[in-house]
């Protein structure tokens, strides 16, 4: 136990500090979260909209793509506060931090997570609660062991998903002459992707987002089984249970990239 | 051996518009360095100075070829090594740019898991040593590039590194930091037996610090040994300079001699000698025959010009 909190420690020094830099400037802090409200305010009004002129899209009611709304943002969010700024990868790379990784007794991937963590991000996360704990209440679940721990899931899993997504992006920015543009297709394709239901997917998306990225597990499969829906044709609601196979899938991936990339790695020049 | 490169080789794949062309950085490298020397590596810009130092602490991966610092295999050993090797680079910090550099140095032990007390001790000694103390409560975005620099350094030997390699330290340094910070590895060298390896411009560094020379010209070892021998190797020459009573014609014709210029309308004169074939005497004694002589300096080989001829000739 004692050996594991000091092999820690460097992770906790590192951020610790960080946080301690962002509450020291204030007024730029305070500014930071209301814009991060504001940008989760106008994602979630553009599902708001899209309802008022349409019944119902892919055999969900409002209420219904509330949950889904909300789980999905809320995994994003804080998957988004944790390794977020991994896909600013080039960034790192531009400066020599990432050098300067390699030089520590450190996993590098680790340390890269490690070296910043956005608090604003949290204030983000305020609006997929909000959707979340609305999608909750709105919406008749019967709430026992079942529908509790398929909850706990998604949230896990999609946290997990969307942290091995950002990940993915940062190991293939080795090799991508501004990989920025295309990773961002991905990372933020999928969490726009994550946030819809999969019934209405063309067969494409079906398939990069449903097995390749599998975002349909992270809310539209777990909410799909905790409200006893069909599903859609490729995706049957009882695959929502398998949210931590595809967790487990994405962080292979992830895995896979970021040491395929830093085998690639050209340094920093100079 | 803490040193050793056989065939090292580091090819980059470079986009030229739409083409895609192979480029050699480090061509076939083989050089062993042993523990406790001192060592300047040197070459042009693109010689291949940093890619292999990159190489030599795992953070480029060899195209080919086998290389072992402290016996350790770069890539795969890298946490191993990180804990032995303290590594300057001259260009990016090490350090958190919005912290007090006492700050940097606490996170960094705990980094290099430094016991609290030892942390303390060791911080402390760099701390006198590179006369940080002024500034240890100065977020690093605020101190001078000189200060920064001997933060660096402290930074990179917080966890008492066998082998240190510094990479272009010296860079943008004004003359008395220059001086502050050779000294300072002088001694560390001295008193702690640590390896040297440095990449610099700055031949004031190689003198100062350097019992061996390694020039690296693309991607190949040009020159392996004294910094004499290498003056030595392309025969650079020395020059006399003489201030003459009254303008003169130029010195041409002299013994073993080469006039090179005149200032002045010929009141100053550039006489260039090869030290093995003559001596300054004998040349000065030459031109009073032809000149009255007033005043008179000699100037050493530029160690620049003399890496530049290496250069030239191995092209």
């Amino acid at each position: 136990m004692a050996d594991a909190l000091a092999r820690l420690a460097p992770y906790r020094a590192v951020l610790a500090s960080r946080m301690r830099s962002q509450r020291s400037y204030r007024a730029n802090f305070a500014l930071d979260l209301v814009g991060a409200v504001l940008v989760g305010l106008m994602e979630f009004t553009e599902i708001w909209v899209l309802f008022h002129a349409v019944e119902g899209i892919g055999g969900f009611t409002f209420t219904q793509m509330l949950l889904v709304f909300g789980i999905a943002d809320l995994a994003f969010s804080l998957a988004d506060l944790v390794v977020g700024h991994c896909d600013a990868l080039p960034t790192y790379v531009r400066a020599g931090t990432l050098d300067v990784f390699f030089l520590r007794p450190q996993p590098v991937l680790l340390q890269l997570v490690t070296s910043d963590i956005s608090l604003r991000r949290l204030a983000r996360a305020t609006v997929g609660l909000a959707a979340l704990a609305a999608g909750l209440v709105l919406n008749d679940i019967a709430w026992d062991v079942r529908s509790v721990s398929l909850l706990a899931i998604a949230l896990g899993c999609g946290f997990v998903m969307f942290a091995s997504l950002f990940v993915t992006a940062a190991g293939l920015q080795f090799f991508l002459v501004n990989g920025a543009e295309m990773t961002n297709a991905f990372v933020y394709g999928g969490r726009y992707a994550a946030t819809q239901p999969a019934s209405v997917w063309p067969r494409v998306v079906a398939v990069v987002f449903g097995f390749l990225f599998p975002m349909a597990f992270a809310a539209y499969l777990p909410v799909t089984a905790l409200l006893e829906m069909p599903g859609a044709p490729w995706l049957p609601s009882w695959l929502g249970w398998c949210a931590p196979l595809a967790a487990a899938w994405s962080v292979t991936l992830a895995l896979l990239c970021w040491r395929w990339g830093v085998r690639h790695y050209q340094g920093a020049g100079g | 051996m803490i040193i050793e490169t056989t065939g090292l080789t580091r090819e980059f794949r470079v986009r030229e518009g739409l083409r895609r062309r192979t480029v050699r950085a480090v061509d076939e490298l083989s050089l062993a360095v042993t523990a406790g020397e001192s060592v300047g590596y040197i070459g042009a810009n693109g010689a291949g100075k940093s890619t292999t130092i990159k190489m030599l602490v795992g953070i480029l991966v060899p195209t080919a070829g086998e290389v072992r610092t402290c016996g350790l295999r770069p890539v795969q050993d890298r946490r191993d090594l990180a804990r032995r090797v303290g590594v300057v680079f001259g260009q990016r910090s090490q350090l958190w740019w919005d912290l007090p550099v006492g700050e940097s140095f606490e996170i960094l032990a705990t980094i290099h898991g430094l016991r609290d007390g030892e942390a303390r001790a060791r911080s402390a000694e760099l701390v006198e040593l590179l006369e940080i103390g002024d500034y240890l409560a100065t977020p690093v975005r605020q101190v001078s590039l000189g200060q920064r620099m001997r933060a660096e350094v402290a930074a990179a030997l917080l966890h008492r590194p066998e082998l240190l390699i510094l990479d272009e330290p010296t860079i943008g340094l004004d003359v008395l930091s220059k001086q502050r910070l050779r000294e300072f590895l002088v001694t560390q060298r001295r008193e702690h037996g640590t390896t040297l390896l440095l990449t610099t411009h700055d031949m004031g560094d190689i003198e100062r610090l350097c019992d061996r020379v390694l020039v690296v010209d693309h991607g190949r070892l040009a020159y392996d040994g004294s910094l004499d021998g290498l003056a030595r190797t392309v025969g650079a020459r020395r020059v006399l300079v003489v201030d003459l009573a009254a303008p003169a014609a130029d010195l041409v014709g002299l013994p073993d001699a080469t006039h090179i210029r005149s200032e002045g309308g010929g009141l100053r004169q550039h006489l260039a000698f090869d030290a093995e074939s003559t001596t300054a005497a004998r040349l000065l004694f030459a031109v009073s025959e032809r000149a009255e002589v007033r005043d008179l300096s000699i100037e050493e080989p530029e160690i620049e010009d003399v890496v530049r001829s290496i250069y030239a000739a191995s092209r």
